[in-house]
């Protein structure tokens, strides 16, 4: 049994020998232990010699009240192990309770009656200058751990933990590298690769107890054998002995252990020892004891040695400062390999299994009903009935005592939802799994975090004030490098203490500036953000990945991942860019495609600046680009005047990311996107088109002849006033220039506004005078000046129109035409209101 | 599958023998080495009738062939359910030998699989229920003997396993004529004052397909009455290549096409698309998709194939190439003219351009849906 490091601790110490290059390793399976034995009694019949059972039972002190000591050997989170634990105890009544755990917890254990504290907890002890070697030991409600604990708090036994002390435990981690793929990103919820191929090598005694049973699936083996023991009809837990259980256990297991030694767990001999020397002075102080341990311990526990070789065992073992208390912890997490390196991955079920009085099965259909029922699934007492039967008699088909999950999964499935997989997700998630989260009571002691951040704020001599500051980072410096990268992850873990402010000289990527303020309040946010993690950057690692897999659109994983960068969490990073691929891949809105890629590009340069490496993120990126080339011109069809300005900002920003991506193909491909926008003429507002055409122009994809045959299109009779000014307004709300130096475009602008009949001049109106507001003064100016003298452009060289006059414009000003425009010149150039209208007069000399 | 009536030809005629004629020996021993105990009038019990449908080994050395490749957990829920007194309802799309497994289901309980309606848009409740013989009841009168008894009357009689094919394809309101037989087990017949009830051992197994429209879905009375089991399609790329060039290859012989040879890189091909559209993932699970309208069963896999082996064999060059089974595949793929047709294209940009090897694909699709 060996807890995991709950962060990436950095895996720099020395090795300590060759003895323990694996001792950690000593893991996952080792107090899973069970009997086959126990299986025997369960049934009450054959396979085992009773005799022989008796004497091995009495060499481990398990079956007459009369020894001074009882072996309970248990599953971890067993809850059938933990009902059974239970009534042992009642029988026995010991005065001392040991258990399998840290013993520096034991000044702890008076917590554990605290009303205010409810499991899922879990005990924590971390190294105290190196928070993120830290181990876990979690307690759920049916823990047999957990049961002991409350028992002997409540009848008022000494409870003592009696596994090795964590700080040998932990000091041995880095050393063994047990720990290469824990996952730091342990989020509540998060679903991150299970790093439990550490089991396979070494033997699992649970997996040969259940081959002997005939049974492929060890944990249904331990189901039926142990689990399901208490779920008689009855619901009573035993009938007989509440020991002789435990007896056949230890005895299974000595068997077992006679045959694969210490089955490769070679840190065990050192925690075995140090528990039977715990178990002598518990012996000495009184007179009945009982330990809860995993039922793997029992035989060596039962075992006779020399007190001498087992202090032998001990010396020179290396040492931390070890500090421990309770954290809260949840189902989810419960869901994963940890402390007692026994992951089980239905808790819901299991509590559901202790808490139960009686007709666990029954009972668990009609919450599953009622779940179902508030999903609006139509789900009636008859079909709870027919679930209820169809369970029972598939498990009397597959020869189990009672239907476990399995069966009662596929009843559910076939009755209540028809077959489909989708509902029985939700069941899995909110009841098989389930939402439970524990609470820890407020005087338990500070949680590491707080102490890392403490350590963290030193080293970068950032003081927590309560009076605002500025700070300015040059982020080529080390130090404010670092102390970006806190700030940032502080802000990742909402916890605001820095707030990014704007720079006075924003124009470098490598400075920073910060607005940093220590409310008192954020000591609480700190012990909240506890539960993510032992380390500021394991904490925010978990979170940002967390984050990412439930935020609710694409536009926040990017955010999210650009967080991940400007934090420098490249382990979170992974989880990050996964679910953006798949949401980007699902997303069938190409306007959230295209709010996602401008932080993305923006995250790939930040990378690029800070060297990080970033070459996933510009993969994601591209592929992002290219998703949204191929949809655009299907999303452009059809929207409304809001829709389309919406759209259009979208291409803006994403033409100017497409512009920062390395692949000159994607830029062809967005080209060619553009393109047919631009050429399309029916359904995309004249708005896009314009947008698009102008886009190509600037980017000299689009020669001048062909502009001008694209204006002439939407300027044409055949088009609608509104669009055709909706088209200018796209193409020319990149900046009037191009009107200035084309004064073929201008003339086409030029004629059409003179073909607008007087009925949709007025709608067309506050579109134009909206473009060419928008231009520079001396565009405006400039473009005033060409129109103004017109055909006589060829005469006066010199200013913008070199160009000798354009065909369509008469040789001379025709003085009566011009004032008839200049009017509405000027109300385009803005140079005169609406409200001006009567007022015909000479404001262009003003102008010049 | 063509129901033959058994009493037309003998068994060695019959083009194709029922499941409990053709593997009588299987369930000869089956019931041999059976000593679980089986419910009132099945031929065989629950645990043997699983091994009939999954395969295994006997005691005795004899081999049972697997009648049915897939999750285990599937055949049990069946099997559980027609033990218990809740009917069975094979859900899935084409292709996923949900009838297949009725057969044999009822050829292992019952001995029997030709008590069979199949559900047409025509069905009339003569079918499920009873008919007369007007000719007898014109001359004798109603009675008992003018009654023509419909497969699922005579199941009820005998206590056997009746199967109804297609049952969304049966009108609601002959649909609904199940209700009572399913939830009181008798079938009244007022004309004559009196009732069929049905004796242990009747049980009904129906199959319907999921994917389709216009059907017509069962009411909630009639599908409280069933356990719905959702036959799925094959679990691993392998299996479902092995399918479609099996039937491909079966097809191709009927038809007289040409065997082709090197055309397996192109089913290969053909089942990949097909599962990552289906799947929404590709392959290697490194992106997702998104998956278009269509259900993509393998059965359209197969016809896919099949009429690119056509096209290959009369126009082209009697090899199948990417060229043979692109508009076969976009015929499949886009079924929506709009969304459908995004979908295909986003896949054939973001998976079919980047992979290996698949170069004169993409360029074939491409040349196809533009």
């Amino acid at each position: 049994m060996t807890a995991r490091t709950a962060a990436d601790a950095a895996a720099t110490r020395p090795a300590l020998g060759g003895a323990t290059a694996e001792g950690a390793a000593a893991t996952a399976t080792g107090g899973e232990g069970a009997g086959a034995g126990f299986r025997a009694a369960v049934e009450g019949v054959d396979a085992v010699d009773r005799a022989a059972a008796t004497a091995v039972a009495r060499a481990a002190g398990a079956a007459e009240a009369a020894e001074d000591v009882v072996l309970l050997g248990v599953r971890h989170h067993g809850p059938g192990s933990a009902r059974a634990v239970l009534a042992a105890l009642e029988a026995y009544r010991p005065q001392a309770v040991l258990i399998e755990g840290p013993p520096e917890a034991d000044v702890l254990v008076g917590l554990a009656g605290d009303p205010a504290m409810r499991p899922p907890v879990a005990l924590l002890a971390h190294v105290v200058d190196d928070p993120a070697r830290a181990a876990f030991w979690p307690f759920a409600e049916f823990s047999p751990e957990w049961v002991a604990l409350r028992w002997a708090t409540k009848a008022g036994a000494e409870v003592r933990f009696i596994d090795l002390p964590a700080a040998h435990s932990l000091a041995l981690r880095p050393a063994t590298g047990e720990d290469p793929a824990t996952d730091p990103g342990a989020a509540p919820g998060g679903s991150g690769p299970e790093a439990a191929a550490a089991a396979d090598v070494r033997v699992d005694p649970l997996a040969v107890l259940a081959e002997t049973a005939g049974y492929d699936d060890p944990e249904r083996w331990w189901e039926d054998a142990v689990e399901h023991r208490g779920g008689t009809a009855d619901g009573s837990p035993d009938s007989g002995d509440p020991l002789a259980p435990f007896a056949a256990l230890a005895e299974a297991m000595g068997a077992i252990r006679a045959i694969h030694g210490d089955g490769g767990h070679l840190q065990d001999p050192v925690r075995e020892a140090h528990m039977r020397l715990r178990l002598r002075e518990a012996r000495r102080a009184y007179e009945r004891t009982a330990v809860v341990c995993g039922a793997w311990h029992v035989p060596a526990l039962a075992a006779r040695t020399a007190v001498a070789a087992d202090r032998q065992l001990l010396k020179g073992l290396p040492k931390a400062k070890v500090e421990t208390t309770w954290v809260p912890w949840t189902h989810r997490r419960l869901a994963r390999a940890s402390g007692y390196g026994a992951g089980i991955d239905s808790p819901g079920w299991y509590r559901h299994l202790f808490t139960a009085a009686d007709r666990p099965v029954t009972r668990w259909m009609t919450k599953v009903a009622g779940l179902l029922r508030e999903e609006d699934l139509p789900v009636s007492s008859a079909h709870v009935i027919e679930a209820v039967r169809l369970a029972d008699t598939l498990a009397a088909m597959r020869g189990r005592p009672l239907a476990g999950l399995g069966e009662t999964t596929d009843a559910i499935r076939a009755v209540m939802c028809e077959g489909s997989d989708v509902p029985l997700a939700l069941i899995r998630d909110r009841l098989v799994v389930g939402d439970v989260l524990g609470e820890v009571p407020p005087d338990a002691p500070a949680v590491p975090l707080a102490r890392d951040l403490a350590r963290q704020q030193r080293t970068l001599r950032l003081k927590p004030e309560a009076l605002e500051r500025e700070l300015d980072l040059d982020l080529r410096k080390d130090t404010d490098a670092a102390r970006s990268r806190l700030l940032h992850r502080l802000v990742l873990l909402g916890i605001g203490w820095g707030e990014p402010a704007r720079g006075r000289d924003s124009k470098g990527t490598f400075r920073e500036t910060w607005r940093l303020r220590w409310e008192p309040e954020l000591a609480v946010r700190v012990a909240e953000a506890g539960i993510w993690g032992t380390t500021v950057v394991a904490a925010a690692t978990a979170r940002a990945s967390d984050a990412a897999v439930h935020s609710a659109t694409l536009a926040e994983v990017t955010a999210t991942a650009e967080a991940c960068l400007l934090a420098d969490l490249p382990d979170a990073l992974p989880v990050v860019m996964r679910v953006l691929a798949d949401r980007a891949a699902l997303d069938t809105d190409v306007a959230h495609l295209a709010a996602a890629l401008p932080a993305l590009v923006r995250a790939v340069r930040y990378g690029d600046v800070r060297g990080t490496d970033s070459a996933a993120l510009g993969e994601v990126a591209a592929g992002l680009a290219l998703r949204i080339s191929v949809g655009l011109p299907p999303a452009c069809s059809g929207l409304d005047a809001d829709g389309a300005a919406a759209m259009r900002a979208h291409v803006d920003e994403v033409h100017r990311a497409v512009a920062l991506l390395p692949d000159p193909a994607l830029r062809d491909r967005w080209a060619a996107a553009l393109r047919s926008v631009a050429e399309r003429d029916g359904g995309i507002p004249g708005l896009l088109r314009g947008a698009a055409a102008r886009l190509l122009r600037d980017d000299g994809r689009l020669d001048a002849e062909e502009a001008a045959r694209l204006m002439g299109l939407a300027l044409s009779a055949g088009t609608g006033p509104a669009e055709s000014a909706g088209w200018i307004e796209g193409f020319l709300a990149g900046g009037g220039m191009l009107l200035v130096h084309d004064e073929k475009l201008l003339a086409l602008v030029d004629g059409w506004l003179a073909g607008v009949p007087a009925a949709a001049f007025d709608d067309v109106l506050p579109l134009l005078r909206r473009t060419f507001a928008e231009f520079e003064p001396g565009v405006r100016r400039t473009v005033g000046e060409l129109v103004r003298r017109g055909p006589s452009a060829g005469r006066r060289p010199g200013g913008a129109g070199a160009e000798p006059g354009l065909p369509g414009f008469g040789a001379t000003l025709d003085p009566a035409r011009a004032d008839a425009a200049a009017h509405t010149v000027r109300l385009l150039l803005g140079t005169t209101t609406t409200t001006d209208l009567g007022t015909q007069g000479e404001g262009e000399a003003d102008d010049d | 599958m063509t129901a033959t009536t058994s009493a037309a030809a003998g068994a060695e005629q019959a083009l194709r023998p029922h499941a409990e004629e053709a593997f009588a020996a299987e369930l000869g021993a089956l019931a041999a080495a059976d000593d679980r105990p089986r419910p009132a009038r099945w031929k065989l019990s629950p645990w043997a009738v699983a091994t009939y449908l999954l395969g295994g080994t006997l005691p005795d050395g004899t081999v049972v062939t697997p009648k049915y490749v897939g999750p285990r957990r599937i055949v049990e829920v069946a099997v559980t359910t027609l033990a218990t007194d809740r009917a069975l309802l094979l859900l899935g799309v084409p292709g996923t030998a949900k009838t297949w497994v009725s057969e044999h289901l009822a050829a292992a309980i019952s001995g029997d699989s030709t008590l069979l309606v199949q559900g047409t848009a025509g069905t009339p409740e003569e079918a499920i229920r009873y008919g007369w013989n007007y000719a007898q009841l014109l001359t004798h009168g109603p009675s008992r003997d003018a009654l023509v008894h419909s497969p699922v009357m005579r199941a009820m009689a005998e206590g056997r396993i009746a199967r109804v094919e297609e049952l969304t394809r049966i009108p609601a309101d002959v649909q609904d004529s199940l209700i009572t037989i399913l939830s009181e087990k008798t079938l009244p017949i007022p004309e004559l004052g009196t009732e069929t009830q049905a004796v242990s051992g009747f049980n009904l197994i129906a199959t319907a397909n999921d994917r389709d429209r216009g059907v017509n879905d069962l009411s909630s009375a009639l599908r409280r009455r069933f356990n719905t089991v959702v036959l799925p399609l094959p679990a691993s790329a392998e299996d479902e290549v092995e399918i479609v060039s099996r039937r491909v290859g079966q097809i191709g012989a009927g038809l007289d096409l040409p065997a082709a040879p090197r055309g397996a890189d192109e089913i290969r091909r053909v089942v990949t698309v097909f599962r990552e559209l289906r799947g929404g993932v590709t392959e290697d699970g490194r992106t997702k998709v998104k998956s278009p309208s269509g259900t993509l069963s393998t059965a359209e896999a197969i016809s896919v194939v099949t009429n690119g082996l056509a096209l290959a064999a009369h126009f082209g060059d009697g090899v199948l190439r990417a060229g043979d089974i692109a508009a076969g595949i976009l015929g499949a793929v886009v079924r929506d003219p709009a969304a459908d047709r995004l979908i295909w294209q986003e896949y054939l940009e973001t998976v079919v351009r980047e992979r290996d090897g698949w170069k004169d694909f993409y360029r074939a699709c491409r040349e196809v849906s533009s």
